[in-house]
């Protein structure tokens, strides 16, 4: 699941997928609220599976980041998902603060696109293939 | 700032007490692009002690990073986790747990403990090594690590 509500990243994350050998299914949500309501499986999502991995941008409307990292991992059916937070913030506090509500990792996104696409390419390889991911609850 | 931008090298705790592969992660370690100094413990409380700065550990560095295999004598891998997940001072350095168990409940059991993220080692040496270079890839070139700036 993606939480990011700039298009233009959206798209170059959709698009960085695309390339990929593996069978990633992105979703995309554009604040923390929705983010919840899809992790929940509530409303309109209670068809959609729940992610194996989250990328979670901090400045969003309605809910930020660290609000939507903070329930995740205070939720015991949710808190084993891999939160990886990438946002355009470098301010070490900021760093600090998301490291500290368990954030697995946190990147920063990179201005020039070829190199934020290949931060999303790297992010998949990592995560779907070195890593060995929580099992999913059902 | 990740440490691939920085001068000062990453301070990496192995929690390790298998010597086959203590070898093999410093090796692959010392071929990094990203300057770094490993510190080995084969127990779980001269990790905490390392960690804390505490007795003969009171000079040490700050642990920038933290390898972890749960199945430590003297203190297991996930009590140590929970201790450092539990402590302020210790809580924010991430930790990545390098195991070989594949078990649905170790795994759950071990995520549910807030690690960084959970990678099983691999039997054959080769993949050992390209999955450790990933591991350093990852960590040191592309994350931020939490505190850095503090240490300069």
């Amino acid at each position: 699941m993606l939480v990011e509500d700039n298009p233009g990243y959206v798209h170059l994350t959709r698009e960085a997928l695309k390339e990929s050998k593996l069978n990633v299914s992105l979703n995309v949500v554009r604040d923390g609220v929705e983010a919840m309501s899809f992790l929940r499986q509530e409303g309109d999502y209670f068809n959609f599976p729940r992610p194996d991995l989250v990328l979670l941008a901090l400045y969003l409307p309605e809910k930020d980041g660290d609000g939507v990292l903070a329930e995740i991992k205070t939720d015991d059916r949710l808190k084993s998902i891999p939160v990886v937070v990438l946002t355009v913030s470098k301010f070490g506090e900021d760093v600090s603060k998301t490291y500290e509500l368990n954030a697995n990792c946190y990147i920063t996104k990179p201005i020039n696109l070829n190199q934020f696409i290949n931060v999303i390419k790297i992010i998949e390889e990592f995560w779907f293939t070195v890593v060995k991911l929580p099992p999913g609850q059902v | 700032m990740n440490f691939s931008e920085m001068d000062k090298p990453v301070e990496i705790l192995v929690m390790e007490d298998n010597p086959g592969d203590v070898r093999l992660i410093k090796e692959v370690l010392q071929e990094a692009k990203v300057r770094n100094n490993p510190r080995v413990v084969g127990d779980g409380v001269e990790a905490l002690s390392f960690l804390r700065r505490e007795g003969e550990y009171a000079g040490a560095p700050r642990a920038d990073l933290i390898l972890l295999d749960p199945n430590l004598p003297n203190k297991g891998g996930r009590e140590i986790l929970a201790e450092i997940k539990a402590d302020d001072e210790l809580k924010n350095i991430p930790v990545v747990i390098l195991t070989i168990s594949n078990s649905e409940e170790d795994i759950l059991k071990s995520y549910n403990l807030h690690p960084n993220c959970y990678i099983i080692k691999p039997t054959q040496w080769e993949q050992f090594e390209n999955e450790e270079r990933f591991i350093g890839r990852f960590w040191f070139g592309m994350v931020e690590l939490p505190k850095a700036e503090e240490e300069w």
